[in-house]
């Protein structure tokens, strides 16, 4: 199994080369440049500007250079937050992010499985339908709108709860933000656990379990849902990359100092280091992650072997 | 100055002595027209009189840094530990996108006097999750506030919302190098038939006062600015007259003007280039609008991209007309996005320059904005206001056409 996770990780190399050479010329190819703000630039200004981030060098030196820098593993200055490196302001706020994407998948696995497996249990009865109609709610309310609302409820009217910032990580600044991350996955989690659930229970080996007379708990629990899951691992592999490279919503609207915002930001103020950092970031989890699942598969599929 | 440190701001300090040719790579550092004479004493040449310098020393770029840590430790010398600061408080902490923390300076001069003792800055984009941090109470002032609550606020803040005058121009720059809006009278004609009491009450809901001139009102060593003399007309008589230009200049309703206007995306802009669509139309303008997000909108207008009609906005970096009149000389094309080339406009301004009488210069500059009025290379629309949540825990707040708000004059009641 090592082996194959080390040869998955050397296979991601050309990938991450593709991406990082897309992302580079993309987002140049966006008409503006970093300096293009609202307050105008005296033209010298820009000229010293361009030249400072060597800028007016032709697009493949820029490239070359970009490309020489990040195998030292610098990510560059960045263009709009100058005082501060690309890798000062990812390695700032993923610690961030990863709290509070990694709180929020917890939460929805263990939420949505477990919601998802009840409404199987109770196929078509008053609870299989209270679980899914939340379900719908969860995934049609977007978050933008779901965050307010919240806030308004548990910071102003009931004054539970901090309205935003993030508190240095204070559990109560954490709830809200969380939980808002969290609902959509919940919705989703439960819905997929509750339709291969739903298949599982029908299937011939837990009917085999429930012949030999094991207790009901065992057979759902045990049999029916380790094998419910493959289609869960499959779904969080993308969705814990995304959830722990941070969300632009809930940052932005709960005050959060995490990543998500800095790729919409990076991608507006066409800070090309930043938005190339934060491509970079973002691959990165993809590949691992999906490593992670294909990983996990074998541990809860028997039939999957890797060591072939 | 140094070209090296490519600081955004190098120009405004241009009226010192070589700094100009120190910023272009030209003259070394060394050569710039400032001397410490003494301990205690800094003399600054310039190169010419400059009137509103004192103002100019009070933007960000006159603030002094302590030279041997900036030595020390180059471009960290802003970090936490590294700077060294002789103002009321000093950088304790600054996580990006999270907070900067300050504490009271113990060594300043009037540090007796000051009773905030940490202040907390909060960076946050959204202006609506502002308003909720505000309301409970996490935030004592918030220098924005959400344009489209404006009613909510006045209704339910009352003295805690506060719009005050703002040192700032929202216009529409025309292309006066293309025709026909190269023609004043079809440049004067959609100017007259804007109503912008109506944008300024109905869309920005009151934070915005309707501008007939380019250099807001109140402005420092001027005296009131070149009000258009329509300004006082009734909306009929203004439509009625730009009618009259606009045929004089060959369009009418067999030959229709057509005329795009760009804007950076947003719900106030957009709202604001729908409504002066409109109010267009009875001229028989076909109006197409074209929306593009900051960094596309602002390339255009830099590069001397095409268009017709664009939205900008400008904040005063000084509290002095000339820091808006400058825009349009012909000689300072990063700013001047209507491409205006007028001699007379040009000598003026230097002649401005030149003055040390500050009530010639008043006049002259005066003279300037009539000429900026009566060609309109830019369309003044609104003043800008600035917005404020401020909770009545604290003292000492001052509403200023600058917005500035230092802590140093400020308390919190408990």
């Amino acid at each position: 199994m090592l082996s194959y996770a080390l040869r998955r990780l050397v296979g991601a190399i050309p990938t991450l080369f593709i991406i990082v050479t897309v992302a580079f010329f993309l987002i140049r190819v966006a008409p503006g440049g970093p300096f293009h703000l609202e307050r105008p630039l005296d033209p010298q200004v820009m000229e010293n500007l361009l030249k400072v981030y060597h800028l007016d060098k032709p697009l493949w030196q820029q490239y070359l250079l970009y490309l020489e820098n990040l195998l030292r593993g610098d990510l560059g200055p960045s263009f709009i937050y100058r005082d501060f490196s690309v890798g000062d302001l990812l390695g700032s706020g993923l610690p961030v992010s990863l709290q509070l994407g990694g709180s929020a998948l917890l939460l929805a696995f263990f939420l949505g499985t477990g919601l998802g497996s009840l409404a199987a249990l109770y196929q078509n009865r008053p609870g299989d339908y209270g679980v899914m109609a939340v379900a719908m709610i969860g995934i049609t309310i977007p978050n933008f709108v779901m965050a307010p609302v919240l806030t308004l409820v548990f910071a102003l009217y009931l004054d539970w709860l901090p309205a935003g910032g993030w508190g240095e990580g204070a559990l109560a600044h954490k709830l809200l933000p969380v939980f808002t991350l969290a609902l959509p996955q919940i919705a989703v989690i439960a819905r997929l656990t509750r339709g291969s659930m739903i298949e599982a229970l029908r299937s011939n080996h837990v009917r085999t379990a429930r012949a030999y007379g094991l207790p009901g708990h065992v057979v759902v629990i045990v049999h029916a849902l380790r094998g419910a899951l493959v289609p869960v691992v499959s779904y969080l592999g993308p969705a814990a990359a995304a959830l722990i490279t941070g969300s632009v919503v809930i940052e932005t609207i709960f005050g959060i100092p995490g990543v998500g915002r800095y790729f919409v930001q990076g991608a507006l103020n066409r800070d090309y280091t930043l938005v190339m950092g934060t491509v970079v970031m973002i691959a990165g989890f993809v590949v691992v992650f999906n490593l992670l699942v294909d990983l996990v598969y074998a541990l809860i599929d028997p039939r999957v072997r890797y060591d072939r | 100055m140094s070209p090296v440190a490519a600081a955004k701001y190098a120009n405004v300090l241009y009226p010192i002595v070589n700094a100009a040719e120190i910023h272009g790579g030209a003259l070394p550092t060394s050569e710039l027209g400032v001397v410490a004479l003494d301990d205690r004493t800094l003399e600054i040449t310039l190169e010419a009189p400059t009137p509103f310098f004192l103002e100019l020393l009070t933007h960000q770029t006159g603030l002094p840094v302590h030279r041997p840590s900036v030595e020390a430790h180059g471009p960290d010398f802003v970090r936490p530990g590294n700077m060294v600061s002789n103002g009321a408080y000093v950088l304790a902490d600054f996580v990006p996108n999270a907070q900067v923390k300050l504490t009271k300076n113990p060594e300043f001069h009037a540090a007796e006097e000051v009773r905030i003792d940490t202040v907390y800055f909060y960076p946050t984009e959204d202006r609506s999750a502002a308003l909720r941090r505000f309301q409970a109470g996490e935030l004592h002032s918030n220098n924005d506030a959400p344009v489209e609550q404006v009613a909510w606020m006045k209704e339910n803040l009352g003295a805690r919302f506060r719009v005050a005058p703002y040192l700032g121009n929202y216009y529409y720059a025309v292309n006066t190098g293309k025709p026909p809006f190269d023609d004043p009278r079809v440049r004067m004609a959609l100017s007259m038939a804007i109503d912008r009491e109506f944008i300024a009450e109905e869309i920005w809901g009151g934070t915005m006062v309707a501008g007939y001139s380019f250099v807001p009102p109140g402005t420092a060593n001027y005296g009131a600015p070149a009000i258009a003399d329509y300004h006082d007309q009734g909306m009929i008589d203004r439509e009625d007259a730009a009618v009259a230009l606009l045929a004089e200049a060959g369009f009418g309703p067999d030959n229709p003007l057509a005329v795009e206007i760009r804007f950076n995306t947003s719900e106030n802009h957009k709202n604001t280039a729908l409504a002066i669509a409109d109010m267009w139309q009875p001229l028989g303008v076909e109006v197409t609008l074209l929306n593009s997000d900051t960094a596309t909108h602002y390339a255009i207008l830099r590069d001397k991209g095409d268009f017709d009609v664009a939205r900008a906005g400008w904040i005063a970096d000084y509290n002095d007309p000339q820091n808006f009149l400058f825009m349009v000389e012909s000689d300072n094309p990063g700013f001047n996005y209507a491409n205006y080339a007028n001699p007379e406009y040009d000598a003026l301004m230097d002649r401005a320059a030149a003055e040390t009488d500050l009530e010639v210069r008043a006049r002259i500059l005066f003279e300037a904005e009539s000429l900026f009025m009566r060609d309109l290379p830019f369309i003044p629309l609104m003043y800008y206001g600035s917005l404020s949540l401020v909770s009545d825990k604290l003292e000492g707040w001052q509403d200023n056409i600058q917005n500035v708000h230092a802590t140093r004059w400020m308390a919190i009641r408990e």
